[in-house]
Parts: C-alpha cells; structure tokens; sequence
C-alpha cells in the first residue's frame, strides 16, 4: 500500500512536471486541447463509476455540469461584470453582492461539486429506485428540467443569453490535477469494498442484495459522487471557455461521455482516461471533416455538424462489432508497469 | 375562466393527446416485445415530416399521396433501423441495446442538421386544417378538431390489427415469450420487423399531424415530442396498447390546462411532463394498465 502511494505521488510529480514542460513549450491551441482532455478525464471517470461500475444507465451528467459549471460562473464572475451581463433582469439578491477573488477559485470549484452532487442526492433519491430504462429516461428528463430551468430563470441564469466574461482561470496546471486526483480517487473507491459492491449490483442487482449489500444506499451513493465531480468538471470547463449558456451543457455533452466511456469499456476507469483524451484529440481532428476541402479540381464545401454525424455512427459500429470497448473491463495498475520492468516474469493482466 | 375558453382548450389539449398516443403506441409496441426504448422513433416521427415536406414541395405531389408516400418511408425507416442497428444486438445486455438506441437517434438528428439544416421551415397545410369551426359557441380551428378525430380512426384499425388479426396475435404472442413462440413455429424476427414497421407508421402519421397543428419543423422537432410520448406509454403501462392511449390523453390534457390555467408557467411546460413522469413512476410504477412485473433470479 505505502508503494503504491508512493508511486501515486511520484506519478503526480511527474505529471507537474509534463504539465510546466506543456506550459512552456506548447503552443495555446495544443494546450487547449489538453485542458478539455483532461476535463473529459473528470467527468467521463465520473461518468463511469454510476455507467460502468455500477450498471446504472444515467443520462444526466449534462445536467450536474450545467450545476457545477452555473455554480461556479456565479461565484467567480467580477461584480462589474455581473452588472454588465443581468441587463434583462438584474440578478438576485445575495449572488449580486459578492463576487469571489481568485485565490476561492478551489473553493468555488469545491462548492460546484457540492452543489451538483446535493442535486445528486435529491434527484436520485427517488429515481435510483427505477431500473435500467427508467432510470434512463428520468435521468435525461432531470437533465432537460436543468435545461428548461438555465433558460427560463432568467433573474440567476440569465436565460439564453449565458454569462459571459467568467475569468479564465482554468490552466493545465487545475485541470491537470483534478484529472490525475479524480482518476486515483474513483479508482481508488472501486477497489475498494465499496467498490467491489457496486460491482455486483451491476452483475446482477439481486444476488447482490442476497449478499447483504444495501443496493439503493450504494447507488446513491456512487450517484452523488459521480455527480460532484461531474460539477467540479462543468466548472472548470465554463472556467475554461469563460463563458456558459444553456446550449452549452445539452444532450450532446452526455452523449460524448457516452461515447468515451463505452469506447474505452464500460467500467474500465483506465479506458475511460485514455479515450478522453482521445476523444479531445479526436474532436479537434474531425474539425476538418467540417472544414472546406479542395481535392485537385474539385472543391468540397464545408460541413458543419458532420463530427455529431461520425460519432453517432462509431458509437453504434462500437456497440454492434466491439462492445467490450478498447479496454474490457481491465486496469492498468501500478503492477502492470513495473512487471513490464523486471525482465524474466511474465505481466498478469 | 369562461366555459367556451375552457372547451377550446380541452379540445386542444385533447388534440395534443391524440398525437402523444399515436407516438406512444409505436414506442408501446416495440417495448412490449423488445423492452429497448426506442429513442429513434421520435426521430422518425421528425422524418415523416420532412418525407412529407418534400413530397408537396419538390415532387409538387398532391397532398394525400405525399402523407401516404411519407408514411410508407417511415415504416421503411423503422424497419432499416430494427435490421441494421437492433437485431444484432436481440442477444446483447440490454444496456448495449439502449446507447445503440441513443446512437441511432443522435444520427438521424444529427443527420438532419447537417442535410436540412436547422432552420425551421414551414409545413404546407391543407385548407381544410385552416378552416375556422364554430362548435359549441366556441371558435375551432380545423387541426384541433381533424386530428383527434384522424388519429381515433388510425387508433381504430391498430387495435384491429393487434386484436383481431393473425399478426396482432402474433405480436401480442412473441410479447408474452418470445422463446415459445419462437417454439411454436411463429417467425420472430418478421414480427418484430412488422411491430416497427406498425409502429413507425403511426410515428410517421403523427409526425404529419403535429406539423399540421405546429407548421413549424426542423429536424429536433421530434425530441420533446418523443419523450412526453414515452411518458405517456410509461403512464399508461408500457407494453399496453390501450394504456399508451389513455396516457397520451391525460398527458396532452395536463399539460394543456396546466399552461391555461397558469399562464406564468408556460416556459417550464416541458420540464412540467418529466416531473410528472418522475412522480408517477413512483407512485404506480407499473402505470394505470401495466402489470406489476415480478423480479425473477
């Protein structure tokens, strides 16, 4: 135990340093892909554990990034610019009198997270009890109300119009962190006891149940704190971007991290890393199917929205040709790399 | 409120209902014999508009012949989609079964933006939709009276086709135990095949109807639509033709008078549906008509 965690921290070391290397000698558009990787990494880890781990299919990690994402805007927003942005409807009360200074940015991530994860709570207390399909469905309806709400409230969202001017406070160095510490931490939880009970709600929810484990008490709670760390992501990201609206946080953010967690395995927190950053690469890649292309004489004009187009069909090829994803089930422990090391023993996967 | 406003808007909201019963029929039917949500089959719903759209307005078609030809896509469409994207997964977990279904739903959408674009275009709708009646003293206009009564005719020959005929029986049969039937000699797969042929269908009719009552569309239109029609099925008892009926009824109804009567809410109509569904399935998860289902190890 005391190796692996020794081993955690020179990782982590080791990734400051990658990070101060990415800083210096990056150029910004790289950088910015690897600040949306790795906020991929959080929320599609998060995603994982209720998806994956415990077999509980939500469609509402949409809906706990607008919550982080809205949380955090409006704790980290300067007062000038809270006034300049509420000019349909000022906004109310204790949110227009204060505004937090950087060093609180922890804090305000810290109290997004809270927030979308009591949001957890709330919704999953009565939805955890449904199953599979129902669950599917009340969790995108809760992801909708979040919607419908972000555009109707306009006196605290400032409806369709979004916030805009959030500082950018978001840099490698954050979201860096919060991936490596999000990854340890639910990878940590799965393999634990706890974590060795949601798996068996996912493998078959009433043997579980006739082995003691509480089902509807370890639902909730993978679900809450799936849903913190989908809050902390949506606040970086709207940290990221400097800017957050309602179209922002629709279905399509949930069906991308359904994406990168069934192509890197369901339940697999390794797969689903890897292919959040990936996916990011990914994205940035496929711009160019949207982007205007001359071949010889022959000019092909630019398609916007194609890329929703291509992930839709790969997601459904995955799930027809591939579906145990890139990696299975499996891990990458600690184990797996340094056995790669001793020569003359053979690597158990 | 005045009684001749109350009835138009019963009659509005009894419109609406039409339609969320005909959509939730298809998704009732393919749950009832598959249990996957079919998230594609509001997306055809969308298609039968668009089929439609075209019809009148490139191939200059008469109305009636665009609808049927719209209609007749539609159940091609459902068919392609149980073929290419379910079938191969009858056998699979049935959580694989449902993100295949979202995929299949985020493509046609996603397909449609990129080929019709976003922008809303308006639906041509025959004079006989337009017209004015005066019924009861209160002022109705074709659509709020035609589509009920279109969609009661179209629900009449589905439980024919269901109750009375040899396919009917069939579906009901491979709903009940899909291996027995499969015993007893029944060809599973062209049952399913027909079940969403039938049910796409009645998407397609209804996508038609909805753009004659709303003439705007555009290729999300059949997003909020799809799930207030999948609410309904589950209200009803999903797997119950009858239940998705009636619960596509009281959801049209609620959400009608709940903006009539609280005009302040009209904004969060759509968020009001969910939050029904969320309390009903908790109250009567099984819904009005639907059988408790016992747990088997």
């Amino acid at each position: 135990m005391r190796k692996n965690l020794l081993l955690t921290l020179f990782l982590f070391a080791l990734l400051m340093v990658g990070v101060a290397m990415a800083e210096r000698y990056l150029n910004a558009y790289l950088v910015r892909i690897l600040n949306t990787a790795c906020i991929y990494v959080v929320a599609a880890v998060a995603y994982n554990l209720i998806n994956g781990v415990t077999g509980q299919f939500s469609l509402g990690p949409n809906a706990f990034m607008a919550i982080g994402g809205y949380t955090v805007a409006l704790l980290m927003l300067p007062l000038a610019q809270k006034k300049e942005v509420y000019f349909l409807q000022p906004l109310i009360w204790p949110l227009n009198a204060f505004s937090f200074p950087p060093s609180l940015f922890i804090l305000a991530l810290f109290l997004g997270g809270l927030l979308a994860s009591l949001f957890a709570l709330l919704i999953g207390i009565p939805t955890l009890r449904l199953r599979g399909d129902y669950l599917a469905i009340a969790t995108f309806g809760f992801g909708e109300i979040v919607i419908v709400l972000a555009n109707n409230l306009i006196p605290v969202t400032n409806g369709a119009l979004g916030i805009k001017g959030i500082p950018e406070y978001t840099n490698l160095w954050w979201t860096a962190s919060w991936a490596f510490w999000t990854v340890f931490m639910i990878k940590n939880l799965v393999n634990s006891s706890f974590g060795r009970a949601l798996k068996a709600i996912r493998e078959n929810e009433i043997a579980a149940e006739a082995m003691g484990v509480n089902l509807f008490r370890h639902k909730l709670l993978a679900f809450v704190l799936s849903g913190f760390f989908a809050g902390v992501a949506g606040g970086l990201f709207v940290t990221l971007i400097s800017t957050v609206s309602p179209t922002l946080f629709t279905f399509s953010m949930t069906f991308n991290l359904l994406i990168i967690i069934v192509l890197g395995g369901l339940g697999s927190i390794t797969g689903s890393t890897v292919t959040a950053i990936l996916f990011a690469f990914l994205q940035e890649l496929l711009r160019e199917v949207e982007a205007p292309h001359t071949i010889g004489s022959w000019t092909f004009p630019g398609i916007p929205g194609m890329r929703m187009v291509v992930f839709s069909v790969i997601l459904v090829i995955l799930m027809i040709f591939y579906r145990r994803g890139l990696f299975g089930q499996r891990e990458l422990s600690f184990e797996d790399i340094l056995s790669l090391f001793r020569r003359g023993r053979k690597a158990h996967v | 409120m005045q009684w001749t406003a109350l009835f138009q808007q019963f009659m509005n909201g009894v419109s609406v209902g039409s339609l969320y019963a005909l959509l939730a029929i298809g998704y009732t039917l393919v749950y009832g014999i598959l249990g996957l949500i079919n998230f594609a089959h509001s997306d055809v719903f969308m298609l039968g508009t668009y089929f439609a759209f075209f019809m009148i307005g490139v191939f200059l078609l008469p109305w009636w012949l665009s609808v049927l030809i719209g209609v007749a896509l539609c159940s091609l469409v459902g068919m392609s989609i149980e073929r290419v994207a379910y079938r191969p997964l009858r056998n699979a977990p049935r959580i694989s079964a449902l993100i295949t279904a979202v995929g299949v739903s985020f493509f046609i959408e996603n397909l449609g933006l990129v080929t019709v674009g976003a922008r809303p275009k308006g639906f041509p709708r025959p004079d006989l939709m337009k017209n004015v009646y005066t019924i009861l003293g209160a002022r109705i206009q074709g659509v709020t009276f035609w589509v009920p009564v279109i969609s009661v005719l179209i629900l009449l020959a589905l439980f024919y086709i269901v109750y009375r005929t040899k396919i009917g029986m069939a579906m009901r049969a491979v709903s009940r135990d899909m291996e027995t039937t499969r015993l007893m000699g029944v060809d599973v797969d062209r049952v399913i095949l027909y079940t969403f042929a039938l049910g796409s269908a009645l998407a397609g009719v209804g996508g038609v109807l909805w753009a004659c009552k709303y003439p705007q569309i555009n290729p999300l239109m059949g997003i909020f639509p799809g799930w207030k029609a999948f609410t309904a099925a589950v209200v009803g008892g999903i797997g119950n033709v009858v239940g998705a009926m009636l619960g596509g009824f009281i959801i049209g109804l609620a959400e009608i008078l709940i903006v009539a009567f609280f005009p302040g809410l009209t904004g969060y109509r759509d968020a009001f549906v969910f939050t029904i569904l969320i309390i009903f399935l908790l109250v009567k998860p099984g819904g009005l008509m639907g059988e408790a289902t016992k747990e088997k190890v």
